[in-house]
């Protein structure tokens, strides 16, 4: 269970294929199990939605324990907020139920209980979900056919800082693009509890290139771990202070 | 996109005997009422009449509904939200799967914007206060509404009373709102957060007095103050109130009472901003008083005519006295 309340999350946008390096279905697998939930929208213009770009989306959330969402562009904005919300809760509802079959026994879940004592295990999830810290690693997809739709990227990334930033619980975003300018993956934002940071950097953006989603997760899984070393290094300081005192 | 599969799993049959595992009721399903993303909403026979029945494949997002209309039954004072009947589990026999489902009121009546059309524009501000009283004693309890939107509202009677259904995004106070639909939501219009509290509400219940007039939804375009304040002046209904309209968008309301006064005494609060306006205008002072000076004229016309005629008569009377 989480010791001081931090849900980890990958959000890609992307609208096609990858096709270049690792998979992504196993590397979003990986990043579960580092507690890091993948999700993935797609954003299509037309109304021919490409079969394989569907299941690689599916696969990708799938496996990475996480939720996906194929939109057109302009959905996109409540999409992103709605996909990263549910996500939360499907992470925080899992945690919830682990928890419960702690106490109940192997076999519980919520669906087990009568209904009225249901309330008050969703009542705690609901909580759960204002007060957890949030650290998001946003991966956008920046092959050429997603040069038309990187306004409407850039409008929901706002919206959804908007969103999370009227919760109780602190946010933390970070933005790597792929591909990048020399390298398969570029950091564009460091992690920031400001998102709005984004709108001096986007329009200097380049486009096209190859669509390398697996790089690309393995990257962040990469990030992440960084965060959580230098964290731990801390908390490691903290504890031998109280260990002298 | 995404729900078919879900709403496949609560279309059921109609003339379907679902009987809760736990409560053992029965409900006959009579016919489907709607189908949303989180299930399927059907008119039902109970023991005690008829129900609506909600069913769907959440377990989580229907114990979320029911938690919400269990907080919105214990707001004194409100008929905000149907009442709730029964909450239970339905084991389909054909299917093998368990599906939650509960029963509350069946509400009946026209959407808010049929009823306008209908009815006119007359009917807004009577509805609309009814709906700030009860979202004065929401706010009250420590609520905030959320996705408060037409869709959602009823208007049931005669006489005719505003009732809300659907109301799956109401929220504690302080957190945040997780629902919303961007027309109606501040954040979408940049003039807010998405920090559940009145004035959040309050900005919804303008955009409805809004779409009441203007049924076509419309995007924001660049500015989405300066939109709407365009919006406001481009109708003789919402220009009359500018006032409450856009002290409601800019926030300006701490309270849904507030913002119900300035509406109740909407002619005064009127005539309070034209009088501002005159002072400051010297072209409308005078096209006021030449307006009066007309005014007067034509009455005055009116008095010359009855005198002038109670003379006659006198006169006549006075001759004919003197003839005899």
């Amino acid at each position: 269970m989480m010791r001081k309340g931090t849900l980890k999350q990958i959000l890609l946008l992307t609208d096609g294929c990858s096709n270049h390096g690792e998979d992504p279905i196993a590397m979003a697998a990986l990043a579960n199990e580092h507690g890091i939930t993948v999700n993935v929208i797609g954003v299509v213009e037309e109304s021919v939605i490409d079969q394989e770009a569907m299941k690689e989306i599916e696969g990708i959330a799938a496996s990475g324990g996480g939720v996906s969402q194929v939109v057109y562009a302009h959905q996109l904005s409540q999409t992103v907020q709605m996909v990263t919300r549910k996500a939360m809760t499907q992470t925080l509802q899992g945690v919830v139920n682990q928890e419960l079959k702690h106490i109940l026994g192997k076999s519980a879940s919520i669906e087990e209980l009568p209904p009225e004592q249901r309330g008050e295990i969703i009542e705690v999830v609901d909580e759960l979900g204002e007060t957890v810290n949030l650290e998001i690693l946003i991966l956008v997809d920046t092959s050429a056919s997603m040069g038309p739709k990187l306004e409407t990227v850039k409008e929901a990334l706002f919206d959804l800082s908007i969103s999370l930033n009227s919760r109780i619980g602190n946010n933390e975003y970070a933005l790597f693009i792929f591909p990048g300018k020399t390298s398969d993956v570029d950091k564009i934002l460091d992690w920031t509890p400001k998102l709005e940071s984004l709108s001096s950097v986007f329009p200097k953006l380049t486009i096209g290139g190859m669509t390398p989603t697996g790089p690309a997760i393995k990257a962040a899984i990469q990030y992440f771990s960084q965060k959580r070393s230098f964290r731990r290094m801390l908390i490691d300081d903290e504890y031998l202070d109280e260990q002298s005192m | 996109m995404m729900n078919i599969s879900m709403n496949k799993a609560c279309n059921v049959q109609l003339g379907t005997v679902i009987k809760g595992k736990w409560h053992q009721n029965s409900y006959k399903i009579l016919k489907a009422l709607g189908f949303g993303a989180t299930g399927a909403v059907y008119l039902a026979e109970s023991s005690s009449g008829l129900a609506a029945l909600k069913l769907s494949e959440n377990s989580m997002g229907v114990i979320s509904e029911v938690n919400v209309l269990k907080r919105l039954a214990k707001v004194q004072g409100t008929s905000l939200g149907p009442y709730l009947i029964d909450v239970d589990d339905w084991h389909n026999h054909a299917s093998g799967k368990v599906l939650p489902f509960y029963v509350m009121e069946y509400v009946k009546g026209e959407h808010l914007i049929t009823f306008i059309k209908k009815k006119g524009t007359v009917w807004i501000d009577v509805l609309i206060i009814q709906l700030l009283s009860n979202l004065e004693l929401l706010h009250q309890s420590g609520w905030v509404f959320g996705d408060l939107k037409p869709d959602n509202i009823i208007v049931t009677g005669p006489p005719p009373k505003i009732r809300c259904i659907d109301v799956g995004g109401t929220t504690i106070a302080g957190r945040s709102i997780k629902e919303f639909t961007e027309f109606f939501d501040r954040g979408y219009w940049e003039l807010g957060t998405r920090k559940a509290e009145p004035a959040y509400d309050l900005f919804a219940v303008a955009m409805i007095m809004i779409n009441a007039v203007f049924p076509k939804r419309f995007s924001k375009k660049g500015n989405g103050k300066e939109q709407l304040q365009q919006i406001i002046h481009s109708h003789p209904y919402l220009k009359e109130r500018k006032h409450v309209l856009t002290k409601a968008l800019f926030g300006s309301y701490s309270s849904a009472s507030a913002m119900k006064k300035d509406l109740l005494h909407f002619p005064s609060a009127a005539t309070q901003q034209k009088r501002a306006a005159v002072q400051t205008k010297k072209q409308s002072a005078a096209s006021r008083s030449s307006k009066h000076k007309r005014k007067k004229k034509g009455g005055g016309v009116l008095e010359t005519f009855v005198i002038v005629v109670f003379l006659a008569v006198l006169y006549s009377v006075y001759v004919f006295a003197y003839l005899l």
